[in-house]
């Protein structure tokens, strides 16, 4: 398997760890139902048979987190773009890494 | 006509002349111990052939005589030891050894000799032993299982044996890259190969033979007006002109994987009796191709009909391989043919023409193509059409019986050449999961769904004529290319013909006498499929694994679709209605030690070293494995009884003098920016935004799952800048687990982290003469004074005249303590400068067991606490868990299950009986209760003998913890039957007050 | 047909003619008292102790293709009970007790072979942690030992002592484990659970569930709707695309882990060996291949097929251990689709849907615990509530925080 990493390009999956579902976000702590919230967060998982957008940290290359779409029937890798851009435009934060 | 002599050898088969064999070589190798010659150019196959062995192996279950079935990588039966000793291979296939001079193999699966094989009076039992015999006995009494029927059973199970010992020879890993991967370099392989490197293109012709040209070497046909093979050598010559084609021969494409990734094995040394010096026996390639070809052939499958396996039996392609390509004839005295097609009668026109007595041609159609049959007719065979073998007799074969216009004839024959046709070897279409399928005009299964940069031509697709197999090879490399790109220089085709390929589907004669094998090597025959059937296991799946069907090494490669065919007929559903086989990686069976590459012995896992490790070496250190690193553990001295005395010296040393020890391995990150401490807030269950610059802190940090992850301390070295460390086990857990807190949770601070673990050597400076030893190196001004650098304190400084230096004020061991960082190479200088500075204070460097001596003297927890299991609670942390702030854990660390006071917690354990030892894993009862599990309430984590006290001591995680000190509980140790009373106290044993290190 | 030596030389004088299907081949009826979906070990098991021990009759179990065809035929057919936290010790070695009586309760030779499994340590923690874990069983009653070095190097001297990078400094031994014949343990239980009535229906996929307000009554499948007042999955690898047709998130993901097969050799390695310092497990087949593995891949996936850095891993493991098997071959690998639960352990309860009953969350060790699986959730379907041995495997778990953690890696499946 081969990740298009967007900084170091294409690189066997070898040197990337996969950490799952990249569609959480982290609850607000401070909310009433904030323990069912993290419940939901930290262990349910949809786990589609299906494209899955998932976390991928390349620890042996430019240790950027990705944000990789894959398929999970095929593994056909159909996107990786870099986590941290998923909320940049909003925030205006420069280029990583 | 003479009967065939039962002599395991015999006059030489080989052709007077022609063959693509070097005469002038000869080559001396020995079979079953019996010396034997070949020539250059031979497969061990070819030679045993030309010398008249036909038996070579005994088959698996009923130990029938086996012989040489065909002339590739498909082989069942021809199933060697090869080489002897810690070299020794066994099951390895005849037919792909290339021969080399001195090679010995032997002959397997037989006790005590081949020809004389006692267990094959299983044939006898036969009845007995039918498909899945096993799962309905030996089961009674249950005892003789284990005791007797079972080691029976595997010793008569296997075929060869491992190798005596380690694997003398080395094996290498490496990665290619290119635009267009070829996978067989027959006709079609060569012609694309060819049309892609006249297009610039970065080409890799891969094939599993040592010489290239596939069906070109055995089928002898013309190319452009001249013998094939030399057309080969012209195709090869110009590939070789081009920088940016690799041809690979002897390399095994064995499994496709994603994103374009292709397994090989390139069998480096395997046609010399040892590997070169400075070469591996076998390299692995990950072949990274961004479009492949698989030309791959196809795979003669045989006829399933009585007698089938018999030595002298063959497949008809390898017979006129065996005839064409090595000049051995498979048969002495005559040979005759069965098929259901036309490839096969032209095998018998090549064998007809090269000298080998054709005495009768066996088709089971009505009608065959009267310019196949007529050079035979011409040549003296018999045409026996609408005929079917239905028996062989003979341990060699001598006698082939016949079922012709409705009577039986027997024929005199040493060799019977069979063709039920031709399967396209799609293996490698499948191995991302697509199936093949059916196609009823060629009666074979078709590539499907290809994996994705995949085509398939030739043969493999399906097109079996030879001028077809030049014209897909040139097309389907044109369209790759394209696709990629490239232009493609258009060129004519090279001339040839197709052969004729009719043929009628045909598996099994129903009118066999005997054993009629589907899969030669498990000795599948028709009748288990008949078993398999009436007791339901009829889906393809069911049938392989309760008869074994294509389980052996061959991977049914000669046996899945005739297994089908069959099951189908009893079914009465069609053969893809039946099923489809699936094929996984590897094509064809992959030696360990290849995967392995050079990772084995003290390279399986690369060693790291820190930075006083010359010195240490040279003060007589013993080493430990802790992950990737190798530590000092203890220094011994001589005169010292064992490892104890020197520890206690060391811990002594540390408790009452001073020590040192390179703690360099702790990771080490560095962290800067506006948000930095705010990062911290986060991921630290404590608060740090107050933390003063020049002031370290503890800290623990928890997954989000409520968990302690690990802890450390962090130094504030600027209003932006802190540094982290992390313990030695998760420093790349930790780092990992800060980006993503920086990259995915809060890509909005604004802060950097980098891992500067290896650019630190870090050594701890610990007891009452800490100061004094630190005083005599740090440059001045520095203060060291408690009131300017007091615990607690960080700095960066220098220290030896100049050398750029961090030191914290901290303390693992409870004493007064430092730790003191410099560039990584600068390490070795400063422990010796350390060494000499500490001298008069008689200074001791200690190791990793002193190190946790001390620490559990002081009741920190430590990996054995920190072990994934346990909450800041549990480790007596959890008063540190601010309030006033959010962190990764905080929410789900107060579900009930983490919040129960019963929770077993961290506490300190003393042995009563002062000298009594303590065991860690032992289990904690209470006094007075049964031994059992209705009583464990916990057990011990570390131990360590305490020289500062005199005794045993030991952290534990108890039921209800701190709770219970003063409590007396017994610590069971089953597993090493000991058992010693115990009294809960606090964990911290050494100065509770925390006054030594603040001084 | 009762299977005796008798039945075999009935067979063997009348050309093996007098065979009988293993087992009924059902097709679906329109309603059963209870439907197991998914045909692989744990669902026939579960359906036979339906059957045999609750009296439950009328039942099926559905299976969308044949059976065994899941990861009940993709395993390394491992047998143990070498668990460590109270949670799992009892289900576990209960598992261990109905595998010593299977063969004679099933009338199938399901090739039990308690051969004993060796987890090697290379370090002093390594070597505390499995004394806890030791200790722990032997307080369940469960057999274990712990060797030093030499008695591992009596035991197995070929391995490699003396030139490794981990060095091996011992082991904690299980002798009552071992292996069993994975497919074997597949068609016992269903030729079991038929001649007890046990509808096994193959080639029937569930495709949704039939309801009557929030209860599950049953469900829709590829040869049409079947009733049921209770429905168990027992699919696992693919629970939640199941548990989602009837609205539930399950704390699992799919994972592929791969296992691999030498070609056959003559006996050399006596029992089941884990090597402590890398990825690598082995044993040898009664066949003669040496059956090995390794960890996950670490991605989600339902591709049942992995890829080469985990074949290279699992290898640099197994020619570090023991460098002989250097010049064996690898002959086939496989993948199957692991349900990786949140905490590594797996789940066997009612699920807050009435009538829907959930075994899920196997991880890697579904096969050993075949037999306890489907006897415990047998019982919970039966009984509606969870039977003793399994009364850890609670699915709220996750929300109270009562996990159940072997290794410590908490929430992140493919580290478990």
């Amino acid at each position: 398997m081969r990740i298009p990493c967007p900084y170091c390009g294409p690189r066997d999956a070898h040197e990337f760890t996969c950490l799952g579902d990249a569609t959480l976000t982290r609850p607000d702590p401070a909310a009433p139902d904030a323990a069912s919230a993290f419940h939901d967060y930290v262990y349910r998982r949809d786990n589609p048979a299906g494209p899955h957008r998932e976390l991928w940290y390349h620890g042996g290359g430019c240790r950027s987190w990705l944000e990789v779409t894959r398929d999970t029937r095929t593994h056909a890798i159909t996107d990786a773009r870099f986590a941290a851009d998923r909320s940049s435009a909003a925030q205006g934060t420069e280029d990583r890494p | 006509m003479t009967a065939p002599t039962a002599q395991n050898t015999g006059p030489s088969r080989r052709l007077a002349k022609g063959g693509l064999i070097d005469r002038s070589q000869p080559l001396e190798f020995d079979f079953d111990g019996r010396p034997l010659s070949g020539v250059a150019g031979d497969t061990l196959a070819s030679a045993l052939l030309a010398n008249g062995v036909t038996l070579v192996g005994r088959s698996f279950k009923y130990h029938r005589p086996r012989g040489i079935l065909t002339a590739g990588s498909e082989e069942p039966n021809a199933l060697v030891e090869l080489r002897s000793g810690a070299r020794r291979e066994p099951n390895t296939r005849a037919t792909m050894v290339e021969l080399y001079d001195r090679l010995s193999a032997t002959s397997q699966n037989r006790w005590p000799s081949l020809e004389h094989d006692a267990l094959s009076i299983n044939r006898l039992a036969a009845p007995l032993f039918g498909a899945g015999f096993y799962y309905k006995t030996f089961m009674w009494p249950a005892a003789l299982w284990e005791r007797l029927y079972e080691p029976l059973i595997r010793r008569a199970a296997g075929l060869g044996r491992a190798a005596d010992h380690e694997d003398p020879d080395r094996y290498e890993k490496a990665t290619a890259h290119c635009d267009l991967l070829v996978i067989g370099a027959g006709p079609a392989g060569l012609m694309a190969a060819l049309t892609a490197a006249r297009s610039g293109a970065r080409v890799i012709l891969a094939d599993e033979d040592f010489r290239l040209g596939g069906r070109l070497l055995s089928d002898a046909p013309e190319v452009d007006g001249a013998p094939a093979p030399l057309w080969v050598d012209r195709v090869l010559g110009e590939l070789a002109s081009f920088p940016d084609v690799t041809v690979m021969p002897r390399t095994t494409v064995f499994g496709v994987y994603d994103g374009g990734t292709y397994g090989a094995v390139e069998r480096v040394s395997d046609h010399r009796a040892e590997p070169l010096p400075w070469q591996p026996r076998q390299r692995l390639w990950r072949i990274v191709a961004r479009r492949s070809l698989l030309a791959a052939g196809a795979i003669e499958r045989p006829i399933v009909f009585g007698g089938n396996d018999r030595p002298g039996v063959m497949m008809a392609g390898a017979m006129r391989a065996y005839a064409n390509r090595f000049a051995v004839a498979a048969a002495r005295e005559a040979v005759a043919v069965f098929a259901n097609n036309d490839s096969a009668w032209s095998a018998a026109r090549d064998l007809s023409r090269l000298g080998v007595r054709v005495a009768a041609v066996i088709d089971v159609r009505e009608r065959v193509d009267p310019a196949l049959t007529a050079p035979l007719a011409a040549a003296g065979a018999r045409l026996m059409l609408g005929s079917r073998v239905i028996a062989t007799s003979g341990k060699r074969l001598s006698v082939v019986e016949v079922l012709t216009g409705g009577k039986r004839e027997t024929l005199k024959v040493d060799g019977l050449a069979m063709s039920g046709g031709w399967s396209p070897t799609v293996n490698l279409t499948c191995h991302l999961g697509s199936r093949p399928v059916w196609n009823d005009a060629l009666s074979a299964f078709l590539p499907g769904s290809l994996p994705p940069g995949m085509t398939v031509a030739g043969a493999a697709n399906g097109r079996f004529g030879l001028a077809a197999c030049l014209a897909d090879g040139a097309a389907s490399a044109t369209a790759a290319l394209a696709d990629l790109g490239f232009a493609v220089p258009s060129a004519a085709l090279p001339r040839a013909d197709d052969d004729p390929a009719g043929l009628i589907p045909f598996w099994h004669v129903a009118e066999s006498k005997g054993a009629a094998f589907v899969d030669h090597q498990n000795d599948v025959t028709a009748k288990d499929i008949a078993i398999a059937h009436r007791e339901g296991f009829r889906a393809v799946e069911h049938l392989k694994r309760y008869t074994t069907l294509g389980m052996a090494t061959d991977q049914g490669k000669t046996a899945n679709l005739t297994g089908l065919a069959i099951m189908s007929a009893l079914t009465g559903k069609d053969i893809p209605e039946t099923g489809t086989t699936m094929f996984r990686p590897p094509y064809s069976p992959v030696a360990i030690g290849a995967f392995g590459g050079s990772h084995r012995g003290k390279a399986f896992r690369p060693t790291r070293l820190t930075p006083t490790h010359g010195w240490a070496t040279e003060h007589g250190a013993v080493f430990v494995e802790t992950g990737p690193w190798l530590r000092a553990q203890y220094f011994p001295r001589p005169g010292e009884r064992d490892w104890l005395e020197t520890v206690n010296r060391e811990v002594t040393a540390v408790r009452t003098g001073v020590g040192l020890c390179d703690v360099s391995t702790l990771g080490k990150i560095d962290i800067q920016g506006p948000d930095a401490a705010t990062l911290l807030e986060r991921v630290y269950i404590n608060g740090w935004s107050g933390l003063e610059v020049g002031k370290a802190r503890y800290g623990v940090m928890l997954r989000e799952d409520g968990m302690v992850m690990d802890d450390g301390t962090t130094a504030r070295l600027g209003p932006t800048h802190f540094v982290m460390t992390t313990t030695t086990a998760n420093a790349v857990k930790v780092f990992q687990h800060l980006e993503h807190a920086l990259q995915v949770l809060w890509p909005e601070l604004d802060a950097r982290i980098a891992s500067v673990s290896d650019q630190w050597a870090q050594i701890a400076v610990a007891g009452p003469k800490a100061r004094e030893t630190l005083a005599r190196i740090v440059d001045a001004p520095f203060d060291l004074g408690n009131a300017a650098f007091p615990y607690m304190a960080a700095a960066e400084l220098t220290v030896l005249g100049g050398l750029r230096a961090r030191l914290f004020r901290l303390s693992f061991s409870g004493e007064l303590a430092y730790e003191i960082a410099v560039p990584a190479r600068q390490g070795d200088r400063l422990v010796r400068a350390l060494m000499d500075a500490g001298a008069p204070f008689g200074i001791t460097p200690y190791g990793t067991e002193a190190l946790g001596v001390l620490r559990i003297e002081k009741g920190h927890a430590a990996g054995n606490e920190l072990n994934g299991q346990t909450t800041a609670h549990d480790l007596g942390l959890g008063r540190m868990m601010s309030g006033k702030k959010d962190f990764i854990g905080r929410v789900m660390s107060n579900r009930p299950g983490l919040r129960d006071p019963d929770r077993p917690a961290l506490v300190g354990l003393r042995p009563l009986p002062p000298g009594a030892r303590l065991r860690a894993g032992s289990h904690l009862i209470p006094v007075g209760q049964p031994t059992d599990a209705a009583n464990d309430q916990g057990y011990l984590t570390s131990v360590a003998h305490s020289p500062t006290l005199g005794h045993a001591i030991g952290l534990a995680l108890l039921a209800g913890g701190p709770r219970r000190i003063g409590e007396r509980l017994r610590a069971v140790d089953p597993l090493r039957n000991e058992e010693v009373e115990v009294e809960v106290c606090n964990p911290v044993f050494v100065d509770p007050q925390g006054e030594k290190l603040r001084v | 047909m009762r299977y005796s030596f008798l039945s075999l030389l009935a067979n063997a004088v009348s050309g093996q003619r007098l065979w009988t299907p293993a087992w009924r081949d059902a097709a679906p009826k329109p309603s059963y008292d209870a439907v197991i979906v998914g045909g692989g070990g744990h669902g026939l098991a579960t359906a036979y102790y339906l059957a045999k021990e609750h009296g439950l009759h009328n039942i099926a179990v559905l299976e969308k293709g044949w059976i065994g065809s899941g990861n009940a035929g993709r395993n390394t057919t491992i047998i143990r009970s070498n668990y460590g936290l109270p949670g799992n010790i009892p289900f576990y070695e209960w598992s261990m007790t109905l595998w010593e009586g299977l063969e004679r309760d099933l009338n199938y030779n399901t090739m039990v072979s308690q051969r004993g499994i060796l987890n090697l340590y290379h370090s002093d923690p390594q070597r505390d942690a499995y004394a806890r874990r030791g200790n722990a069983m032997r307080l369940h009653g469960v057999d274990a030992e712990l060797l030093d070095r030499e008695q591992v190097r009596a035991m197995l001297p070929f391995l490699n002592f003396d030139n490794a990078r981990f060095p091996i400094q011992g082991g904690l031994l299980q002798r009552r484990a071992g292996t069993a014949r994975h497919d074997g343990v597949v068609w016992g239980y269903a030729r079991a659970a038929s001649r007890l009535g046990v509808d096994i229906v193959q080639n029937c996929a569930v495709t949704g569930f039939l309801r009557d307000g929030e209860r599950i009554v049953g469900v829709e499948t590829s040869r049409g709707p079947i009733h049921a007042p209770k429905v168990g999955l027992a699919v696992a690898g693919h629970s939640s695309h199941v548990a989602h047709m009837a609205g539930l998130r399950l704390p699992i993901e799919s994972h592929v882990l791969q296992a691999f097969v030498s070609e056959g050799i003559k006996p050399l390695i006596p029992n089941v060996i884990t090597f402590g310092a890398g990825h690598f497990y082995i044993s040898q087949s009664d066949k003669g291949g040496l059956v090995f593995g390794g960890d996950i891949d670490g991605y989600n996936s339902y591709a049942q097929r992995g890829n080469l850095p985990v074949v290279e891993d699992v290898c640099e493991g197994g020619m570090a251990l023991m460098p002989r098997i250097g010049r064996l071959r690898l002959l086939r690998g496989w993948g199957g689709v692991m349900d990786m639960s949140m905490d590594g352990s797996p789940i066997i309860d009612r699920t807050p849907i009435p009538g829907l009953y959930l075994n899920a969350g196997w991880c890697y060790g579904g096969f050993k615990a075949t037999p306890a699986s489907g006897w415990c959730f047998a019982h919970a379907i039966a009984r509606d509530e969870p039977h003793p041995a399994a009364a850890a495997f609670r699915l709220d778990r996750f929300a109270t925080g009562h996990l159940i953690d072997e290794k410590g890696v908490g929430a992140q499946p493919n580290l478990h």
